[in-house]
């Protein structure tokens, strides 16, 4: 077992794990936030994506102990004072979600694309989110509540 | 007050945008295990040994159930077809690759990962056939299931071979579509809990709880109301959560044999044959028309591929019954077993694969009459059902060609392939037809006034994506005269309103019935007892004792159904843009107009189609579940080699809803959505990258290599 | 996964002193995705990536790029931009943004092949169990290699940045418990011959520390063309790298490496000196296209590679030579 402490969604979280627990498997099972979903097992459909020191990472890909020291945001932690990030709200209104698979990683990503780029075009969008498939919506609404986003925050 | 077709944004978006929806893995019940899947490495044969003492010695594993040691079920493991023919463990038959031959049990996930790993099956194998064409002799006939009914295998009218003779030009060719797995993006999961040794509660990734609970009451031999099965959001289905699979009740077993609750959820890779898929099909088009482009003959013949032990027919040819106006029209449908494991129900079911050769065909026959494609369809728009020589509930397919055209800008095109090019692309168009079925199956739902004067109401559907909860609660704020604030919906749980299939665009027409009978039923009760008007509900209950009010209703097909065939229609246009030298296809734009009679919310209707069209974009050039034909397995196990489209591979996607009222449909008037988006979505790529480069691509996906 | 040990390098010596019998992890996503699948085992990691290997340095004669700076820093780099168009394109074609962030140039260099047969367990790998068999020899060969290959492993090199490195004759620096080395890329990566689970030119315990690149008129007029089966995200069905000087109308050197067809990364020297005093025109790079497939072997499902492979060629260069 090794020690890791990381800084999930803003709190300091420490426990012993094997070295083999994936960052996924560590914030859904040990940590109870199972808004970051498992998709493909092999690092292809960004469900698991999150922000480790505010970069998007897909997280069946790291272990835990690889985030040890660092600072993770999930879904749940992208709200501040119950109130929902502007990227969730763009996701929500404009409808760029059909089953909700695929969202929270979906939504992780969009942040760093605006983060990176706040005027990113929708061909930066859409290579952007190439990391993160969705079955369900075809695309077209989770660029324009991308955009939607980018538009509110300018 | 009007909740009906108003873009209400959907109910369930804050809890799924903050990761606070629950999808069936997710639930967590204390003293958990974790179960894997371990799957044979032959398509055929007997295990003659699972050596999974290494796994054993594992710490924290807790069980390796093997065909040896598994439980035997007290009763059967299949009901009345569709219900699925599955694998428990019951016997050492191996009938395809990736099939279930042990389950793994430990405390932890890795731990049980890990010991699925280490568990060695030696095999008996036999000779396996995988490919169609081996099988294409022994191909039989069978009557296919469709919109939950039971439909011929061939039906016919008048004499093909003698409309072809007449005719002035003709197209027979062969058209392929390769098998093709769903991938939705959430895994098949269950989560099985004995509260009892007789009760047994499931959380599971499904399209029809009604259906697992019966499956499991039946293999369990218990009465169907000592099985809870709950499922409050599934992340995707697309078909393939339709019925439930052998790891529904591997799961179950795992549980009572470890004596714990257990969890279980497929790997991807595990997706990739034991969960259905589309078959592989192939089927041949015999067009026969007139000059002036009048059909005189139309056959269309399909074979497509099953397992050896069960049996799915993939409707290819269906809509060549109802489509097109002709005298003469020959429609088959023939089965080719091989070792694999059983297809199923895929996103437009029949009509995806269908359509694309159908309509690839007429793209043909335009060619060879030097006709627009859209003038010869309009030349053979039916005006009734051509077999079944009967009127339409509704059809507004010539509005929704005028409507698509129109914004498409179909005048631009040249009839002359590599006519136009931009950029150093060759540009091309095409367009293609677009049906599918009313489809109304029964439906029951509940409805309750409470004292404070909001309602509840429910049945027993599911949440895929389709937006059951949001336009749900409309229909129900709508008959009820509520603001929709006052509406709960809620679904996805056994113990609810019997619901069917959600799945087939079955549901939202079904259920939305039952929930409008029921409001409309409740309604009428709280008037007698004194209502006027929904600001009264909340005083009429409570002078009534503050009990809830509650009502039941079905809604059920009826005589009507003889007397119309119900078809929702579409128009598709494509535009690709095509690199000359690198065979690389762009589909810059796609439109497709469609009339599905009443539209309850048009916010997602129009994203159900978006993301129905993205499936023809991804069937004309990316999906393939790809054989290895010595090994006998899907050898594209993931989703890097199973190409789904992405997002850069989407361009304009752009979805008309054309306006429609349908009074004989259904109660709600609604004809689904959730298929025609993807019907004839890939014939209009196919179309428009002949129009693009003068080459014909009748077997799909439509890769670089095949343009060189 | 099996188990194993985890230890954090402390240093560069620290980690070449454990490095004998462990495998290092920087960015680990290709490592840690073989480890879930078992494919890879090893029972000790050795992490690295917090080691001080992420800088981009220029220097005079060119550019060193510190072994665990991320592809997603390599491809925004502007002296990277400036100087080597070709490796920010193929960085950027490759994979997905969140891969890109934690994934390394060292990693990247280490990529394990995508051969659908070596992550499946069921099937035989020499690759993956050396005298197991080759189960792709009759299989689907779409995505395996046409250049390099052997009887006993046709597996394809699925990387794009390694395409662009070969191209621009980078130079692999690694130190190991016998001192520092510098490896030229065109041997860093090792033909399966009889032992296709040999991969790299590297001896045990020995740690990439940085490549560098040399600058070169050539390289700072280079472009990447990579064709896959979607517009992106996908792996190349056929890729070049392609970089031209031209001075008076004729082309003074040329820089040319094919991906998506090697068992390695594939530069043909032959075909970069036949580009030499020619015309920057199409008949020069065909002829080019065309030596630089010499040698391919096709099976049933990848024929289709060899002219596409060609005609790739031929847009890397047109477009290099555009200058665009």
């Amino acid at each position: 077992m090794t020690s890791v402490t990381v800084t999930v969604n803003g709190a300091s979280k420490t426990h012993q794990v094997e070295p083999r627990l994936l960052l996924v498997h560590y914030l859904r099972e040990t940590l109870s936030l199972t808004g970051t979903h498992v998709g493909c097992d092999t690092g292809q459909c960004g469900a698991c994506t999150v922000l480790l020191d505010g970069a998007a990472v897909k997280s069946c890909s790291l272990f835990a102990v690889q985030a040890d020291g660092r600072s993770v945001t999930t879904i749940e932690g992208l709200a501040k004072d119950g109130k929902m990030h502007a990227m969730q709200d763009a996701f929500w209104q404009e409808h760029g979600l059909q089953c909700g698979f695929c969202t929270p990683g979906m939504i992780l990503s969009a942040c760093e694309i605006l983060e990176r780029n706040p005027r990113a075009s929708e061909a930066e969008i859409r290579t952007g989110l190439e990391g993160n498939l969705c079955r369900c919506t075809g695309y077209h609404n989770i660029v324009k509540a991308v955009q939607a986003a980018a538009q509110k925050a300018r | 007050m009007k909740n009906i077709g108003d873009p209400l944004p959907r109910v369930d978006g804050p809890a799924k945008v903050t990761g606070a929806a629950r999808y069936a893995y997710e639930w967590q019940v204390p003293g958990m295990a974790y179960a894997v899947l371990v799957t044979s490495n032959t398509a055929r044969g007997r295990v003659l040994e699972v050596d999974a003492s290494a796994a054993t010695r594992e710490p924290g594993v807790l069980a390796v159930l093997t065909p040896q040691n598994a439980m035997r079920l007290p009763g059967p493991t299949q009901g009345e077809p569709p219900d699925r023919v599955v694998q428990a463990l019951q016997d050492d038959r191996v009938y395809f690759s990736n099939q279930p031959v042990a389950v793994a049990v430990a405390d932890t996930f890795e731990r049980a990962v890990h010991a699925a790993l280490m568990v060695r099956i030696r095999s008996e194998p036999a000779r396996h056939t995988v490919r169609l064409e081996d099988e294409l002799a022994n191909a039989v006939p069978h009557d296919l299931i469709a919109g939950g009914r039971s439909i011929p295998a061939d039906e016919a009218r008048g004499d093909v071979a003698r409309g072809l003779r007449e005719a002035d030009a003709r197209v027979e060719q062969t058209y392929e579509t390769p098998p093709e797995t769903h991938n939705p993006m959430e895994p098949h999961a269950t989560v099985a809990v004995w509260e009892a040794p007789d009760r047994l509660t499931v959380y599971d990734s499904t399209q029809w709880v009604f259906a697992v609970q019966r499956k499991l009451a039946r293999a369990f031999a218990m009465p169907k109301e000592n099985v809870h099965v709950i499922a409050k959001f599934v992340g995707g289905a697309f078909g393939s959560k339709g019925s439930p699979w052998s790891h529904v009740l591997l799961t179950a077993m795992a549980a009572k044999q470890v004596g714990r609750p257990v969890k279980l959820a497929l790997m991807r890779p595990h997706m990739f044959g034991m969960v259905g898929g589309r078959p592989h099909t192939r089927q041949k088009l015999a067009l026969g028309a007139r000059k002036d482009g009048r059909l005189t003959a139309l056959s269309h013949q399909s074979a497509s591929a099953t397992s050896r032990f069960d049996v799915f027919v993939e409707g290819c040819a269906l809509q060549a019954r109802h489509l097109y106006a002709c005298p003469n029209i020959e429609s088959k449908h023939r089965i080719v077993r091989l070792d694999i494991g059983t297809p199923t129900f895929m996103r437009a079911p029949g009509e995806a694969s269908g359509s694309f050769a159908l309509e690839s065909a007429l793209d043909e026959l335009a060619v060879a009459l030097d006709l627009d494609p859209l003038e010869l369809r309009l030349k053979n728009h039916a005006e009734k059902d051509p077999i079944e020589d009967r009127p339409f509930s509704s059809k507004s397919l010539r509005a929704c060609y005028a409507e698509g055209a129109r914004r498409f800008g179909w005048e631009k095109r040249s009839a002359r392939p590599r006519a136009q090019t931009r950029e150093g692309m060759l540009v091309g168009m095409g367009m293609a037809t677009a049906a599918y079925p009313g489809n109304f199956a029964p439906a029951q739902a509940l409805a309750r006034m409470n004292a404070d004067g909001t309602a509840l109401v429910q049945s027993g559907m599911l949440e895929v994506g389709n937006g059951a909860y949001t336009v749900m609660r409309q229909v129900a704020a709508d008959a009820l005269g509520l603001p929709v604030e006052k509406v709960r919906f809620d679904l996805g749980d056994s113990t609810m309103p019997e619901a069917p299939i959600t799945a087939g665009s079955i549901s939202t027409a079904s259920v939305g019935s039952a929930v409008l009978l029921v409001c409309r039923a409740l309604r009428q009760r709280l008037e007698q007892m004194g209502a006027s008007g929904a600001a009264s509900y909340a005083e009429v209950v409570q002078r009534a004792g503050g009990a809830p009010i509650e009502e039941r209703s079905k809604a059920a097909p009826g005589e009507e159904r003889k007397r119309y065939t119900m078809l929702g229609h579409g128009a598709q246009f494509a535009e690709v843009l095509v690199d000359p030298e690198l065979g690389m296809v762009r589909v810059a734009r796609l439109v497709g107009a469609f009339a599905c009679g009443r539209v309850l919310n048009a916010r997602l209707a129009r994203s159900q189609l978006m993301g129905g069209m993205v499936w023809g974009i991804g069937m004309a050039l990316h999906e393939h579940s790809v054989y290895d034909e010595k090994l006998g397995r899907i050898i594209s196990r993931d989703l890097a080699d199973y190409h789904v489209a992405s997002n850069a591979d989407v361009q304009s996607i752009e979805p008309i809803l054309v306006e429609e009222e349908d009074t004989v449909v259904d109660p709600a008037g609604v004809k689904g959505m959730g298929e025609i988006g993807t019907c004839g979505a890939a014939a209009a790529i196919a179309n428009a990258v002949f129009n693009a480069t003068g080459r014909r691509i009748r077997s799909l996906p439509i890769t670089p290599d095949n343009l060189l | 996964m099996r188990h194993f040990s985890y230890q954090r390098a402390a240093s560069v010596e620290d980690a070449v002193r454990a490095g004998p019998g462990a495998a290092f992890l920087a960015g680990g996503t290709s490592l840690v995705d073989l480890m879930k699948l078992e494919v890879l085992n090893p029972s000790r990691l050795v992490d690295v990536s917090r080691l001080d290997l992420r800088g981009i340095e220029a220097r005079p004669d060119g550019l060193r790029i510190g072994a665990c700076a991320t592809n997603s820093e390599v491809a925004a780099h502007p002296e990277v931009k400036r100087r080597f168009p070709v490796l920010s394109e193929a960085l950027l074609s490759g994979a997905s943004p969140q891969l890109r962030n934690v994934a390394t140039v060292a990693g990247n260099l280490m990529q394990r092949t995508r051969c659908a047969y070596y992550r499946d367990l069921a099937t035989a790998c020499n690759k993956r169990e050396p005298g197991s068999g080759c189960a792709a020899l009759e299989g689907w060969t779409r995505m395996h290699a046409i250049l390099g290959g052997s009887e006993r492993c046709i597996a394809l090199h699925p990387s794009d940045m390694c395409v662009a490195m070969a191209a621009l004759q980078a130079v692999i620096h690694v130190r190991g418990p016998n001192g520092d080395r510098d490896i030229p890329f065109g041997d860093f990566h090792l033909l399966p011959g009889d032992h296709p689970e040999r991969e790299f030119a590297l001896e045990p315990g020995e740690l990439v520390l940085s490549v560098f690149i040399p600058f070169s008129a050539a390289g700072m007029r280079s472009r990447y063309v990579k064709v896959r089966d979607r517009a992106s995200y996908a792996f190349a069905l056929a890729s070049c790298a392609a970089g031209l000087e031209i001075a008076s109308g004729k082309i003074r050197a040329a820089q040319l490496a094919l991906g998506g067809v090697g068992t390695k990364p594939w530069r043909v020297p032959e075909a970069e000196q036949a580009l030499q005093g020619q015309s920057p025109e199409r008949v020069a790079f065909q002829r080019a296209a065309e030596i630089a497939v010499r040698g391919a072997q096709t099976r049933r499902d990848n024929a289709f590679k060899m002219e596409l492979a060609r005609r790739t060629a031929v847009r890397a260069l047109t477009l290099a030579a555009e200058g665009a």
